[in-house]
């Protein structure tokens, strides 16, 4: 992966006037994406992430900031420059978009239409885009007739008819149930090994930037509050917010709420400590329950367990109660700080718990 | 035969002024149809793209096509007619006969359809145009290839509408000297107390609209692929 910057948006402000109102959509946002990445922008609806993005393609014109696509200044094209530029980026919708009134090949088509190409050249071109999302038998239906999984790979299709080097996805797997997103995420992976393709996923889910994603932005009010490889905001997330939605991707939240309700019933004192351990590489959870009881006679019992694979990289989360002598539980505590585990104390003394 | 002379005894000996009647109806709706329909659609696709979030938004242009529709919706047809005969005369040389009531016809029927054209394109997907303008599609070609072709099936009920509303126009041009069923139903029907005469002029109107009802909405039907 080449380190050369695909999209850079500098200092980008977007406001809005309304009827006297003045709303800020965006404020002070950059953001640069280089190529080959899948880059997810994450956020809840309303934080501006989708109002940022429209300003990659100028669908909406930035009030502030300078936006470089490709090393080109989008806001200085001239109309007709601007359409060529756009033939460059393509964008999936959460809704789809496509026209209602042609068939699947003639929605796949259109953004041929007027171009370069013959008559044939473009009817091949299609039948190759329809063979790359797996709807070839689908080419003479109406958009009607399709599922939706179905209809976003069209969209998808569409938006690569013009050999885009850049996908831009406005939560587009926002309206399709959990086993369409997947099949659709892992068509847009698949678009970036196999094409190159530099992908922006918009996206309220964090498990869609999960599954996918090497970078990740969060977005709140109309900023970045946060970013990094994907990786790092998984295993050292900052922001609340960013825990919020990493704890609801891999439900530790749902599991530690349990875990209180049922904490009166453990009977925890001095000799017991329940605590959760995060880890991120290579190490299993086995060697270090066994370590711990072999070196310090300390029994964790396991509570909970998840371990998401991240770009490769193994990211365990555990809930346990350690049983043991006061002094060796510290010593236990001491020795996964070490092994650079994150070791928190859980407290089940939340109010609705208690 | 029999029951035809038995209950229209005027009209049965009146065929050919029955048939240049419905001629004369028939040319003035066609020749009115082409003329308003392409001004109609003009200003209903400027209104679409003018209007405020529109693809070509221009605030003042907007605002003058919605107070020029505004305005000729909101005169009567009858005092239309009487109103701009001296245009009509400027532009046909004379104020009465079939050709002369194109003129009125014309300027009563291009804004009713305007707005009816407005009404179909405003139910295009806004999505739709945005995805056309990211794969760096122009003005023109979101007109023609979206905003025509995606709400054709509206545009075709709303061209029934609007040619049916029409010949209701051309029999009121009729009867003040236009020609046409109108003018037989009202002038020779009405006048000479030959009823026959005036339920006959409008059962043939109501043929025409019923034809035309029926091919519109099979046709609408036949390119509408939205469910």
């Amino acid at each position: 992966m080449t380190n050369e910057a695909i999209i850079q948006l500098k200092d980008i402000d977007v406001t809005f006037h309304n009827k006297g109102q003045t709303v800020t959509a965006v404020k002070n946002v950059s953001l640069t994406v280089e190529r080959g990445d899948i880059y997810g922008v994450v956020g809840y609806s309303g934080a501006g992430k989708s109002t940022l993005v429209r300003v990659i393609n100028r669908l909406q014109r930035p009030t502030a900031g300078t936006v470089e696509v490709n090393g080109q200044d989008i806001l200085g094209l001239k109309p007709k420059e601007l359409r060529v530029a756009r033939t460059k980026i393509g964008m999936i919708f959460q809704h789809f978009n496509l026209m209602a009134s042609r068939t699947i090949a003639d929605n796949v088509g259109y953004p041929l239409k007027g171009g370069d190409l013959s008559h044939e050249e473009r009817q091949e071109k299609v039948a190759h885009l329809l063979d790359l999302v797996g709807l070839t038998e689908k080419a003479a239906d109406y958009p009607a007739q399709l599922s939706g999984g179905q209809k976003q790979r069209v969209a998808i299709a569409r938006a690569l008819a013009n050999d885009p080097e850049i996908l831009i996805s406005d939560e587009a797997t926002s309206a399709l149930d959990p086993k369409t997103t997947s099949s659709i995420l892992e068509l847009l992976k698949r678009l970036n090994r196999e094409l190159g393709l530099t992908v922006v996923l918009i996206t309220h889910e964090m498990e869609a930037v999960k599954e996918i994603c090497n970078k990740v932005a969060v977005m709140d009010a109309g900023e970045i509050i946060e970013r990094g490889d994907l990786v790092t905001i998984f295993s050292r997330p900052e922001k609340p917010l960013t825990q919020d939605f990493i704890n609801t991707a891999t439900q530790v939240d749902q599991a530690r709420e349990k875990i209180f309700k049922q904490a009166r019933t453990l009977g925890l004192d001095d000799h017991h400590r329940l605590v959760q351990l995060q880890y991120v590489g290579a190490s299993t959870d086995a060697p270090l329950i066994t370590e711990l009881y072999k070196r310090y006679g300390v029994v964790s019992n396991i509570l909970y367990g998840n371990v998401e694979i991240l770009q490769d990289t193994p990211l365990g989360n555990l809930i346990v109660v350690m049983t043991g002598e006061p002094d060796k539980l510290s010593a236990a505590w001491q020795y996964c700080q070490d092994a650079g585990i994150s070791v928190t104390q859980l407290q089940p003394t939340d109010p609705e718990v208690a | 035969m029999n029951f035809i002379a038995k209950y229209f005894p005027n009209a049965v000996t009146m065929k050919d002024e029955f048939v240049q009647a419905t001629g004369e109806t028939l040319y003035m709706t066609f020749i009115t149809a082409v003329v308003a329909g392409i001004i109609g659609m003009a200003i209903g696709v400027g209104l679409i793209v003018t209007q405020p979030g529109g693809i070509l938004e221009n605030r003042v242009v907007y605002n003058i096509l919605d107070k020029i529709v505004n305005l000729c919706r909101s005169i009567p047809f009858v005092i239309l007619l009487a109103v701009i005969a001296p245009l009509t005369r400027l532009i046909v040389g004379t104020a009465i006969g079939t050709t002369a009531a194109i003129v009125p016809l014309v300027i009563g029927s291009a804004p009713f359809y305007a707005r009816q054209i407005q009404n179909a394109l405003s139910e295009v997907d806004r999505g739709v145009i945005e995805a056309a303008e990211s794969v760096g599609s122009g003005p023109i070609a979101i007109i023609f290839r979206v905003y025509l072709r995606e709400g054709l099936p509206d545009i075709i009920r709303s061209s029934v509408l609007t040619l049916i509303s029409l010949i209701d126009l051309t029999a009121m041009a009729g009867a003040i000297g236009g020609g046409g069923l109108g003018n037989l139903a009202i002038n020779v029907g009405y006048s000479r107390f030959e009823n026959d005469v005036t339920i006959a002029a409008m059962l043939i109107i109501l043929v025409l609209v019923f034809a035309i009802q029926l091919i519109g909405d099979l046709w609408a039907r036949k390119v509408d692929h939205t469910a």
